[in-house]
């Protein structure tokens, strides 16, 4: 068949001179995994605190945590990231919406991915958080309140640190989606890995190189955060706290 | 803060909305769920098996002599169809669905045309590209739950079944699948949902689905606000709408007692 | 083995020997034929060459020229009927698409150079533009060195991103590129105000204008920095296909009916606003059109 192998593609300069192609994709990396990682901090909050609403005693409460994660898992993470980017800096007053739009490129759409992927994660974070919670002995609780300890001091001493300590597989498991999902930002301009792929097919009309390339690159990104993670999980495992099996996983 | 954006313009392409956007979205999603969880059966099922070239193939001489080799030996007995299965659902979940639909659109017809010995690419159409990509990337997602599912059923049905004659195809046929289905149906159904709202993404390639049709009038006529709103809250609303049915599912077939 | 060495032979010399009787199509015309179906690539917003009307049909100049081509293969293929399918492409995905069979012919506003010449072919040049920017009047930008430092957007896959990145490196101009899906996200990025100006030929710069909701609001640069020459796009190494379309559009030029069909969308109103774009053929055009070429170098149009 006639398509033309070009392997050394990777070697010539890039079309904007900043290198190689190769340095231009591995550029790539680092805006996926800064993406990635800032995205990560706002969900591990965000998500943490509507996990922790969700189980509280007051059913207002109850009802903002979940209003919030059905607002943010029923609209596709493409649109949101259109709303995040076109629609946002239209609803705000003129003077905050103008400067939003003036922002220089890349941060113009780095900032708007970095809160939709928050905002999309931290949903999902919210519902980890609170099947670890509620995966705990309801005796957890009870004891705290024994003690004398408030609320906020049971979730702090007693709950959360348990609770994060059996649900970190599924929150690995969505590290690694937050990092897949960034590369739906390449909708809105941001030149993350798939995004350069994309441009270098563009250019150089190599569209099986670029995108082997690319694959292999979200491979081993992938390999270093699943061992990464289980470093981590043998250093934070408590003995005998986590039975066989641990919190349940769904797919996805 | 609402003023002064035109609401009417949503009402003036409905019908291009969903006649052509929304019925194309839904028939991608019905396809892709089918294909996807057939696809995804068969390798969990893979994945669970221990069938090797050894065990396969015992019969003949000369396998048999070549696994005492020392270093053949164990390739030759190592579960096949298990780890080819594995590496699939691997490579799968490792990378982004937006790479994944980029690869399937331009390289489908080129390995379409090696497969059947073609001079030249088949040709493939957007649907037929998407359709594939989705069917294809799901059936890692939906192999998991079938696994799952088909691990949580009793080791003794499998027994029960062989002991009644049934063989292999048998027993996973009328024995563990229809319970693994039914005990994973809501699961199965939540990853439809998510396979609903990914479809959207088919927007990078310019298809017109749901989004694009959307996104094509709110760029022709400048009314982007509205028209992206407008999908958010169509979205919004089947996907809560169906998730509401799949809770109900849930509650009417658990089982008391059973987890 | 040894018994079926006769048969096996025949049948090889019969296999050899059949293609020297009849004419054997290859390529896109067997494809063709075999189908009965042809598939055009199209672009949802190169006015007037290839874009959606407000019925969200699929018009334009070189959608009018493709229909002549194919009714030319009908003639060639002698076949009643051809099955014309339609599949949306950008600038990004038009090459790749080709490459890969997903379409037989790109009818839209496709430069043709002699780089692109090497992963695809041109028929003749059925447009000739030149790369131009766009910018609001109130930003009073006039010449590229007003755009230092400031945000600019092409489209994606074009010549003139290609031009952009490259002018950005030589000229030291600190512009930062964005690259959109296709003119329209472009020509809003300028309208919303994320970009300063947009990079494009400016007959589609035209189009855009006339169709936008204040004309007056924006204006056209009058440096012109390359010329490009539209071709409607086919695969390579199909000589027999390449010469039936080649003979279409010549055919068009020769008779005439091409100012009918340079008419209707450039000297007429057209959809989706009803808006006459006003443009005669530039001398350039009617120079192709007296004697058509398929050139990939500039220098040929001038």
């Amino acid at each position: 068949m006639k398509y033309n192998w070009n392997w050394g593609i990777f070697w010539q300069p890039a079309a904007d001179a900043s290198g190689t192609w190769l340095h231009y994709l591995l550029v790539g990396i680092v805006w996926t995994l800064g993406t990635a990682l800032a995205a990560w901090v706002i969900a591990l909050a965000l998500g943490s605190v509507i996990g922790v609403l969700r189980t509280t005693p007051r059913a207002w409460a109850v009802r903002l945590g979940n209003a919030y994660v059905e607002l943010f898992r029923n609209i596709p993470l493409l649109v949101q990231m259109f709303l995040w980017f076109f629609v946002l800096p239209e609803l705000v007053p003129k003077g905050l919406g103008d400067w939003i739009k003036q922002m220089p490129p890349p941060w113009s759409a780095y900032l708007p991915a970095v809160l939709c992927l928050g905002f999309y994660t931290s949903a999902r974070v919210a519902e980890q958080v609170r099947a670890g919670i509620q995966s705990l002995p309801v005796g957890q609780r009870m004891a705290g309140t024994a003690m004398g300890l408030t609320l906020p001091q049971t979730y702090r001493h007693v709950l959360l640190p348990q609770a994060y300590r059996i649900v970190l597989p599924p929150l690995t498991s969505e590290f690694l989606n937050i990092i897949k999902n960034s590369a739906v930002a390449l909708t809105i301009g941001l030149m993350e890995l798939t995004a350069r792929a994309r441009s270098i097919q563009e250019f150089t009309f190599q569209v099986f190189e670029a995108f082997t390339a690319a694959t292999i690159l979200y491979l081993a990104i992938n390999i270093v955060v699943v061992l990464g993670m289980r470093w981590v999980e043998r250093r934070l495992a408590v003995p005998g706290l986590i039975a066989a099996g641990g919190a349940a996983q769904a797919g996805h | 803060m609402l003023a002064g954006f035109d609401w009417d313009v949503i009402q003036r392409s409905l019908p291009y909305l969903f006649k052509e956007g929304m019925t194309f979205t839904l028939t991608l999603t019905a396809l892709a769920m089918t294909l996807g969880i057939v696809f995804g059966t068969l390798l969990a099922m893979m994945r669970l098996s221990s069938v090797s070239v050894y065990s396969a193939l015992h019969g003949v001489a000369a396998v048999r002599r070549l696994a005492a080799r020392p270093l053949l030996g164990p390739l030759l007995r190592a579960p096949l169809l298990a780890n080819v299965a594995g590496a699939y659902v691997n490579l799968m979940r490792s990378v982004p669905l937006v790479l994944v639909i980029f690869w399937f659109y331009f390289l489908v017809p080129w390995i379409g045309g090696w497969l059947i010995g073609a001079t030249q690419p088949i040709q493939v159409g957007a649907f037929m590209s998407s359709l594939v990509t989705f069917a294809m990337f799901e059936a890692a997602y939906y192999c998991e739950i079938m696994r799952a599912g088909i691990q949580s059923i009793p080791r003794g049905q499998v027994w029960a079944g062989y002991a009644l004659g049934l063989n292999y195809w048998q027993t996973m046929g009328t024995v563990v699948l229809p319970q693994a289905f039914r005990n994973m149906m809501p699961v199965l159904l939540t990853q439809t949902i998510i396979l609903f709202q990914d479809t959207s993404l088919v927007y990078v390639l310019g298809i017109t689905d749901f989004l694009g049709a959307a996104s094509k009038v709110a760029q022709r006529d400048g009314r982007l606000v509205e028209m992206y709103l407008f999908v958010a809250v169509v979205y919004f609303i089947i996907s809560y709408f169906l998730s509401y049915l799949v809770k109900r599912l849930q509650a009417r077939i658990a089982v008391p007692g059973k987890l | 083995m040894r018994k079926f060495a006769l048969p096996l032979a025949a049948a090889l010399a019969l296999a050899v020997a059949q293609p020297a009787a009849s004419q054997e199509l290859a390529g896109t015309l067997k494809k063709i034929k075999d189908t009965g179906a042809i598939t055009l690539g199209h672009r949802d917003s190169s006015i007037p060459f290839s874009y959606y009307d407000d019925k969200q049909q699929v018009v334009g100049y070189a959608i009018d020229i493709c229909h002549r081509i194919v009714d030319a293969i009908k003639a060639e293929l002698k076949i009643p009927k051809i099955d014309v399918k339609l599949n949306p492409v950008t600038s990004a995905t038009r090459i790749p698409l080709m490459a890969n069979g997903t379409i037989d012919l790109e009818c839209g506003s496709t430069t043709n150079n002699l780089e692109r010449q090497k992963q695809v072919a041109f028929t003749i040049t059925h447009f000739v533009t030149a790369n131009r920017y766009v910018a609001k009047k109130a930003s009073n930008i006039k010449t590229l060195n007003d755009l230092k430092g400031k945000t600019v957007v092409s489209t994606a896959g074009t010549t003139n991103i290609k031009w952009a990145t490259e002018e950005n490196t030589k000229r030291n101009l600190g512009m930062s590129i964005v690259a959109a899906k296709d003119h329209a996200e472009a020509f809003l990025m300028v309208d919303t105000g994320r970009a300063a100006a947009f990079f494009m030929d400016d007959i589609l710069l035209y189009g855009l204008v006339a169709n936008a909701k204040n004309p007056a609001d924006w204006a056209i640069g009058s440096e012109a920095y390359t010329v490009e020459p539209y071709g409607i796009m086919l695969r390579r190494d199909d000589p027999a296909f390449k010469k039936v379309v080649d003979n279409a559009v010549t055919q068009l030029y020769k008779s005439g009916q091409i100012n009918a069909i340079y008419d209707k969308w450039f000297l007429k109103p057209v959809p989706p606003k009803g808006i006459n774009l006003n443009l005669p053929m530039s001398r350039e055009f009617k120079n192709v059109v007296a004697k058509p070429t398929d050139s990939g170098d500039p220098a040929a149009y001038q």
